[in-house]
């Protein structure tokens, strides 16, 4: 079995974090989150857990809703989604999101699409983790220019949910409510504490030594590997392929 | 019955208009896009229900646009809506920026025939902060404070989008893209393309019944085969990410933007 791409870690750590959950809703063009919550449904289903239920929008085989597109904001205002996934053009140590754009509003120099589902889901949904790859201090920023959705409420404001996690291509964060603070829980391998520090913008908390993102276990790579890779296909093709390109040359290298 | 026009169901969109278009997976009227432009619209406070794609940034590219209220403007994996941005950062374009839920509660208020809904969220957000119609009100039925907030109704002038099929009496067939239908119920005038009329009534099998959105919403319905494209039409043909793609280029400065325009009339008038 050829080396663990970083992508895997990415992946199986995103399984780690569903850990439970019976419904995980995952946004248009996110095939990370989708083959992690792929990976967690086939390890459910291998280890005879409860069935987890999959909402991958924009996807046909794994979109079971047929009330338009209203219908998942009214499942999670239900309660009826566990999981969802949020990025950020920046994220803040509040665990702040922007999908709007960077500078003064509205008529900001970095315009970004906007702020879609965010302002809702990340009230009414209770584990809401937060990926974004590209780990720098542009996107990890102390405040974040604009407020798409807030990472917590005052007291007396319904917000069942909120923040869970931080995943991006270096580290792992947890998110404290009450302090509302990050902190450092895991090191991808081959990163540094004072490497994420750098790329951090904003301050964080963590213990003297940080662990590292440990390795997924050979029969989860498996399964990723051979079923996730195959039920990711359906949807994110062109990430598929990629992925089991570079698969191929990190078994031939 | 003779079919009306493209044109003819763009002549029935005024200046100044409230435009509800569909989100792009749902089923995009593309084939109305230039026949809007060409038609010289000005002014349009347009709704997107609740993402906006191509359609939305061409027409503000061609200055239809006065006013762009939407939960995100993107060409999806072919990027940013290039003549949106591009308007922002000019401050051409005013943009009422929402949350997708929000406007599914507004074209649910304008559905029920109600003034507002209530829709929790949002509380904290930059987004209310940068909406004094969306207001914060207190729960009346709790004796804690329960702040909630409230949308008003949106009353579109006019909806477009586009179908697989309808029937003689305009019966259209939306399947489970239920937005199709809030657009319809909200809208004094609703505007349909397809990409074929059946013979058969759609209400006398009550397997496609149950996806129809009646006549009695529909103001027009008209034959535009392959209608949706570039954008895809589900059930019937994908999204071309080859000519969405160069959209997304081309259209990057304003001379790209019209060059595309003129490069597209040129294709037409040699059919």
């Amino acid at each position: 079995m050829g080396a663990i791409l970083p992508r895997e870690r990415l992946i199986v750590a995103i399984a780690g974090l569903l850990d439970g959950v019976r419904h995980v809703a995952v946004g248009a063009s996110s095939p990370i989150p989708a083959a992690g919550a792929m990976l967690l449904r086939a390890l459910a289903e291998r280890d005879g857990k409860p069935r987890v239920r999959i909402s991958i929008l924009g996807s046909r085989e794994h979109n079971f809703f047929t009330n338009g597109s209203a219908e998942l904001f009214d499942c999670a205002g239900q309660g009826r989604i566990d999981a969802f996934f949020l990025g950020g053009g920046q994220i803040d140590g509040e665990a702040n999101i922007n999908l709007v754009g960077t500078g003064d509003y509205p008529r900001n120099p970095v315009r970004w699409p906007g702020s879609f589902g965010s302002a809702y889901l990340y009230f009414v949904v209770p584990r809401v983790i937060l990926f974004r790859e590209e780990h720098t201090p542009r996107v990890f920023v102390e405040k974040v220019d604009f407020v798409s959705a807030p990472g917590t409420s005052e007291a007396g404001v319904y917000r069942p949910g909120g923040p869970h996690a931080l995943l991006t291509s270096l580290a792992l964060f947890s998110f404290d409510k009450e302090r509302r603070r990050f902190r450092l829980e895991s090191v991808h391998p081959g990163h540094s504490i004072a490497e994420v520090t750098a790329a951090t913008g904003f301050t964080f908390d963590h213990d003297e030594a940080v662990p590292a993102t440990p390795d997924p276990d050979p029969a989860t790579l498996a399964l990723l590997r051979g079923r996730v890779l195959t039920e990711l296909e359906e949807t994110y093709p062109q990430f598929a392929r990629q992925m089991a390109a570079e698969l191929r040359g990190s078994a031939a290298a | 019955m003779t079919q009306p026009t493209l044109d003819d169901l763009a002549a029935m969109v005024p200046h100044g208009a409230k435009l509800a278009l569909p989100v792009d997976y749902a089923g995009v009227s593309m084939a109305m896009t230039r026949p809007l432009i060409a038609r010289g619209l000005r002014d349009l406070h347009v709704v997107c229900l609740p993402t906006g794609g191509m359609q939305p940034d061409m027409l503000i590219g061609a200055g239809c646009v006065a006013t762009i209220e939407t939960s995100a403007m993107t060409l999806g994996e072919a990027g940013g809506a290039p003549c949106f941005t591009r308007a922002v950062r000019e401050g051409a374009v005013k943009v009422m920026d929402a949350t997708c839920p929000a406007v599914h509660a507004g074209f649910l208020a304008a559905q029920k025939g109600v003034p507002f809904a209530t829709l929790r969220g949002m509380i904290g957000t930059d987004l209310l902060a940068n909406r004094p119609d969306w207001k914060v009100i207190q729960n009346p039925f709790s004796d804690e404070p329960d702040p909630i907030v409230a949308i008003p109704a949106i009353r579109p002038d006019v909806a477009i989008f586009h179908c697989p099929m309808a029937d003689r009496d305009g019966n259209v067939w939306i399947g489970r893209r239920r937005e199709l239908a809030s657009l319809a119920y909200a809208a004094e005038r609703t505007l349909v393309t397809v990409e074929r009329i059946v013979e058969t009534s759609l209400l006398a099998d009550e397997v496609t019944a149950a996806g129809v959105l009646p006549a009695l919403y529909v103001e027009a319905v008209t034959v535009a085969k392959n209608g949706a494209a570039p954008i895809g039409l589900w059930g019937e043909y994908p999204a071309d990410m080859e000519a969405i793609g160069r959209y997304a280029r081309e259209a990057r400065t304003p001379e790209g933007f019209r060059a595309f325009l003129d490069g597209a009339d040129r294709l037409l008038e040699a059919v």
